[in-house]
């Protein structure tokens, strides 16, 4: 809402000396909240003068266009009294007209400055103005601005004439106050925040509604419970419409159209009512307002043909619809240039409808904005009236004695609240007097002393509850006074212990030099492709949104790959190279056919409720994904580095495990987007719980990133469900270690794992780790086997281990490997 | 004590006289002195202290002597052996000293170079401050809370006494999932976890919720539809908007520095009544409005001196219904703030899609605590 100071002072007596950045700020304050301030005609200096038109002769010119030389007496505010010669490009005006001309030292808008110059074989000395150039907008004439005859006499000062100069504050309007949407509101405010008189000016004697006026039936009292209509004829559509009117209402926002056009916008912004005037001469038989019949049509003013809705209400005549009532009017019965009789239709509309109907039709107006919010439903007279006052002063017509009004304004709706609520709720002092004293102010009517019985005024449908009057006292008594305590919190037991293992495993990869990123969630079916995911791939099962901000990314991400790879792509094009990227974020598995129930709120869910809405929601599990491309050791004048490969991927996830206190045991995989030989899936215990590796070589092509990027996505939800909270002390032998190392000839499939497991089996309980140490192939190792080494080593809890025992553990160790995987000893 | 030397050997023995021992003495004194480095030391101890030195060999004769001159004799060779056994141990300590000296020397590297052999690892910011920012409330005995993304349509708005024909609705851009009828959004704001809350627990409830949420704006510098907020909920007896105030005056000297203030406008939001905006003094020029140098307009505020931080207020009664909680014992605050938001101001991020691009260059620049 913008809101020219001049147009709010007009209804409040604000103290001379407040200026405007004081009103803004206390407006801030009450809740109005200060968007930007303008100060329109500021960017003007410099003599703007009236001048009289002496002469005036066109002069062809080469490049077709015709130039006027003029000379125009601006008496002395050129300080000689002669006439000023100017040329002119404009032809709207004619010897004798007075103009608005800028002399030579003046700068006009976007800080044109004018001075004498030669042009056109003329020495030019000022200018004559448009209304465009004076930043006043297109006011229509397509040329300079021709005064009218009486506007004053040559040399005199335009600013004043032209409402050059004024201050606009333009307010950001929360939902609940509406009625701010009007000067009526915004200096009802003015007037609360100086304590300054206020005149309302929808406080007006209106004539009394009779029977003679346009026949308006309402079928629908709910969705309209007020219709007055008025009728002005013998108007004349050529009137042009008052400066200071065009000039307040292109400084609120909105464009002059045309007078009448004009004057049920400047209604609406100065009383916040909503009006539509419709050329009385197309109107064909009663108004009738009613719900639309479903498929029902309508072209409204902004040229749409639109497809009604049986909830949408409509203004009808005999022709059927005219109108989407509160929102739009139609094109059938619009005001023209040659409208002469105009009826002003003034309704409440039930605001829940108007907000569907926007909605419904995507449709934004100045009136459905301010009809879905909800304005006073007890001003549809005096706005009706004073729309027909400014037709008839400014358009030359009469007012028909004929007053429709159908139906009443409904009852304002009576809160109670105790006195002593507004303290209890914001902590400060404010004693019942101050209470009751500020509900007047804002336009209640309060009756009662502790407990307190308030009406609201009719212009706040927003305040229904007891709550709502606690903060219009608020508001008045001030915001800055609320005092600042700490609230007395008990005992808190801090973070649970999944935050906490969540917290470690950031920092584990953090450690090891991973980098984390944050991605969107959103995407397309491409992303799968890209992964190389099958057809019947459970990740192309994905949660799908009716509104994606890209129509090639409508799903929600089921894995994080596709955002890692591209965060790698993207550091790779920017020159980052040596990656290595971790994202721990939830994916969206969704479940098919639940529904998630709208429950009712004035009271608690029962637990069914509770579990129905719950289960209706899609699995969210945490998942966690590590991409690595480029070196994992830097080279460097050391020598060379070590790439990071598909191990990188399998160690970070086992490194992250270590941290929670479990371990992770590893297994040949094959899974898309994983190069089949060089995958693995990754188990905690016999569960699942995702796969590391190197990425397939097509899809490495595919999603642009090096090949042998390495990757890793894991279900983190259930890492952390298995995470070892209090690690037991650990208890160690202080005897010395006996160490052996056995090398096993082994077919190559084996898994080198199997191996060390069935070692530790076979080696029994002194056994205290197997670790491998070397993998060889080569001339001494036959075709299609290898050999691994493994170093074992042997400690008793309680005793030195003698030679044999350790022997006999190893012999134990090798014996079942043999027997197990075929293993011979080297 | 050796026996009677019955076998004299003139060749064997040597004379132990004053004179002859002096000259061992000097003689080994001499070649101590003059050993360059460890191994002639070494090669000095066996010649002149050995026990084939000469002095070795006098200090067997010793006890062939007849008793009188065993004892001038051992007093003299053994005095002659301590000093020189004492000029070897200080020789030998001078020469330690200077073949490790000479070793430090040959051992010198540059240590200019670099090392840099594994890249740096980072955490997100976004991360790192909801973490911080969660330890802020921890301190104060508040409790972390969370709740799903994709969430119910009645705890994203109705519950929230946003019902399903509230002008507010169309505030917050929302995207909503297919089919519509599953009444399943992306939530707008990390609101519904308030609901989440007093419905899971009993008061008095102090819980803090950082976490993502998503609006249908478009992506460019200050606009994401995917951000960061943090929600806070307090409900229990007696509160007030004073201890909403308390909270974030607490909450923004925490997070900004000691002086850093906040101030409430009235505003609206449909879950908090009265509800208000806080805004922050500008920790840059402390509510000044003016830049440095005092002529030209803070950047950071924009010649304001307070920033827009987030909304707040009371509990409306109505959500303290639907959540089960009895408004007539109960009150309680709400708040929530941007995180993206507020790590723009505290650090200077002149681009909300820095956040999201995944450029490591970011992260690594907070490190892995901010």
């Amino acid at each position: 809402m913008k809101a020219p100071v001049s147009w709010i002072r007009e209804y409040v007596d604000l103290p001379a000396a407040a200026t405007t950045d004081e009103l803004a700020a206390r407006l801030t304050a009450l809740g109005l909240k200060l968007e930007a301030l303008e100060r329109p005609g500021a960017d003007i200096t410099g003599p703007l003068v009236i001048g009289r038109v002496l002469t005036m002769d066109p002069e062809p010119q080469k490049n077709g266009k015709t130039i006027n030389w003029c000379t125009v007496d601006v008496a002395d505010a050129n300080g000689t009294g002669e006439p000023q010669g100017i040329v002119c490009g404009a032809h709207n005006f004619a010897p004798g007209d007075l103009v608005v001309v800028v002399l030579p030292g003046g700068v006009l808008p976007g800080g044109f400055e004018i001075s004498e110059r030669k042009t056109y074989g003329h020495l030019s000395a000022g200018m004559i103005c448009s209304s465009a150039e004076l930043g006043l907008g297109d006011d229509g004439a397509h040329g300079i601005i021709v005064l009218p005859p009486d506007a004053g006499k040559p040399g005199d000062e335009v600013r004043e004439l032209l409402h050059l100069d004024d201050e606009v504050i333009e307010f950001e309007i929360n939902p609940d106050r509406a009625y701010a949407l009007s000067l009526r509101g915004v200096a009802r405010e003015a007037a609360l925040a100086f304590e300054a008189p206020y005149a309302d000016p929808a406080l007006r004697e209106t004539p009394a509604p009779n029977d003679q006026g346009y026949p308006v039936v309402v079928d629908d009292p709910a969705g309209c419970p007020v219709f007055v209509a008025r009728t002005v004829s013998g108007f004349d559509p050529a009137a042009p419409t008052p400066r200071w009117m065009a000039r307040r209402i292109q400084l609120a926002g909105m464009r002059p159209i045309s007078l009448a056009v004009d004057v049920t916008n400047y209604v609406m912004l100065e009383l916040g009512h909503p009006i539509h005037g419709y050329d009385a001469d197309k109107l064909a038989g009663p108004i009738r307002v009613r719900r639309a019949t479903e498929g029902e049509r309508l072209t409204t003013l902004d040229g749409a043909e639109r497809t009604l809705a049986s909830e949408d209400l409509v203004v009808t005549d005999d022709t059927g619809p005219i109108g989407l009532g509160g929102v739009m009017g139609g094109s059938t019965t619009e005001m023209s240039e040659t409208t002469t009789r105009i009826l002003v239709e003034v309704a409440s509309w039930n605001p829940t409808s108007m907000f569907r109907t926007g909605k419904r039709h995507k449709l934004t107006s100045e009136a459905g904005k301010r009809n879905e919010r909800g304005v006073d439903p007890t001003i549809p007279e005096a706005a009706a009236d004073r729309v027909v006052e400014l037709l008839v002063a400014h358009g030359g017509g009469t007012a028909e004695p004929g007053v429709t009004k159908i139906g009443v304004a409904p009852e304002q709706p009576t809160v109670t609240m105790e006195a002593g609520l507004p303290a209890r709720i914001t902590g400060m002092e404010i004693p019942a007097e101050t209470v009751v004293d500020n509900l007047l102010a804002v336009g209640c009517e309060v009756t009662g002393t502790d407990r307190l019985t308030v009406v609201p005024p009719p212009w706040r449908p927003d305040i229904t509850d007891p709550f709502d009057l606690v903060e219009e006292v608020a508001r008045i008594v001030g915001y800055d006074n609320v005092p600042s305590v700490l609230p007395p919190a008990p005992a808190g037991r801090g973070l649970t212990q999944e935050q906490l293992f969540r917290r470690r495993v950031g920092r584990t990869l953090a450690g090891a030099g991973f980098v984390e990123v944050l991605t969107f969630p959103f995407l397309g079916e491409t992303a799968f492709d890209t992964l190389g995911l099958p057809a019947d791939d459970a990740r192309r099962t994905a949660l799908r949104l009716a509104n994606p901000l890209s129509a090639e990314a409508p799903l929600m991400a089921t894995t994080l790959l596709p955002g890692a790879l591209e965060a790698l792509a993207r550091n790779l094009g920017r020159g980052n190279g040596d990656l290595a990227l971790f994202e721990a974020a939830t994916v969206t598995l969704p479940r098919v056919g639940a529904v998630a129930p709208i429950l009712p709120v004035d009271r608690r869910p029962t637990p069914s409720e509770w579990d129905e809405l719950n289960e209706a929601l899609p699995d969210q599990p945490l998942h966690l994904a590590l991409a690595l491309t480029g070196d994992r050791d830097t080279a460097g004048w050391w020598g060379p580095g070590r790439k990071a490969e598909w191990a990188d991927a399998v160690e970070a996830v086992r490194e992250v495990a270590a941290a929670l206190g479990i371990e992770v045991t590893v297994r040949a995989g094959d899974q898309a987007p994983w190069h089949p030989g060089r995958c693995a899936e990754l188990f905690l215990g016999d569960l699942s719980i995702g796969y590391a590796g190197e990425l397939h070589p097509r899809v490495c092509k595919a999603a642009g990133v090096p090949e042998r990027t390495a990757v890793a996505e894991v279900n983190l939800s259930t890492l952390l469900a298995h995470a070892v909270a209090v690690v037991p002390g650990p208890e160690f032998s202080t005897f010395p270690v006996a160490k052996e190392d056995v090398a096993l000839l082994l077919p190559v499939e084996v898994p080198a794992e199997d191996v060390a497991q069935t070692l530790r089996e076979g080696a029994g309980a002194l056994c205290e780790s197997v670790r491998l140490f070397d993998i060889y192939t080569g001339e001494q190792v036959q075709a299609g086997h290898r050999s691994l080494a493994f170093a074992l080593r042997f400690r008793a809890p309680d005793r030195t281990l003698t030679e044999a025992e350790t022997g006999e553990a190893r012999g134990a160790a090798v014996a079942l490997a043999a027997e197990r995987h075929g293993a011979v000893q080297r | 004590m050796s026996a009677p030397n019955n076998s004299f050997d003139p060749v064997q023995v040597t004379p132990l006289g004053e004179e002859q021992v002096f000259a061992m003495r000097d003689a080994a004194l001499q070649a101590i002195e003059a050993a360059a480095d460890l191994d002639a030391l070494k090669q000095v101890r066996t010649e002149h202290a050995g026990d084939r030195s000469p002095l070795g060999l006098a200090n067997r004769e010793i006890g062939a002597l007849p008793p009188q001159a065993k004892k001038d004799a051992g007093m003299r060779v053994g005095q002659v052996r301590g000093a020189v056994n004492q000029a070897l141990a200080a020789r030998q300590e001078v020469l330690e000293a200077e073949a490790e000296e000479r070793m430090l020397l040959t051992e010198t590297v540059d240590v200019t170079v670099p090392w840099d052999r594994s890249p740096r690892g980072a955490r997100h910011p976004i991360t790192m401050m909801s973490e911080r920012i969660a330890d802020i409330f921890v301190a104060m005995g508040w409790e972390v809370a969370e709740g799903p993304l994709v969430e119910a349509e009645w705890l994203n708005f109705d519950a929230l006494n946003l019902g399903a024909d509230h002008p507010a609705r169309t505030m917050q851009d929302t995207f909503w999932t297919e089919p519509a009828e599953n009444n399943v959004v992306l939530r707008t704001h990390t609101s519904p976890v308030q609901a989440r809350t007093m419905l899971t627990r009993t008061p008095p409830i102090y819980v803090v919720c950082p976490g993502r949420v998503f609006r249908t704006d478009e992506y460019d510098a200050t606009h994401s539809p995917m951000f960061h907020q943090v929600e806070g909920l307090v409900v229990d007896e007696g509160i007030t908007m004073a201890h909403l105030k308390g909270s974030l005056d607490h909450f923004a000297q925490a997070v900004f520095g000691e002086g850093i203030t906040t101030r409430f406008r009235p505003s609206y939001f449909p879950f908090t009544e009265p509800s208000a905006e806080v805004d922050l003094i500008c920790f840059v020029c402390r509510g000044s409005g003016l830049a440095e140098s005092g002529e030209s307009a803070c950047r950071t505020c924009r010649g304001e001196g307070w920033i827009e931080w987030g909304g707040c207020g009371v509990v409306n009664p109505r959500v303290l219904t639907a959540c089960g909680v009895d408004p007539e014992r109960y009150t309680g605050f709400a708040f929530g703030m941007g995180i993206d938001r507020t790590l723009m101001f505290r650090h200077g991020v002149g681009d909300l899609r820095s956040f999201f691009e995944g450029d490591v260059r970011f992260s690594r620049a907070f490190g892995t605590e901010i």
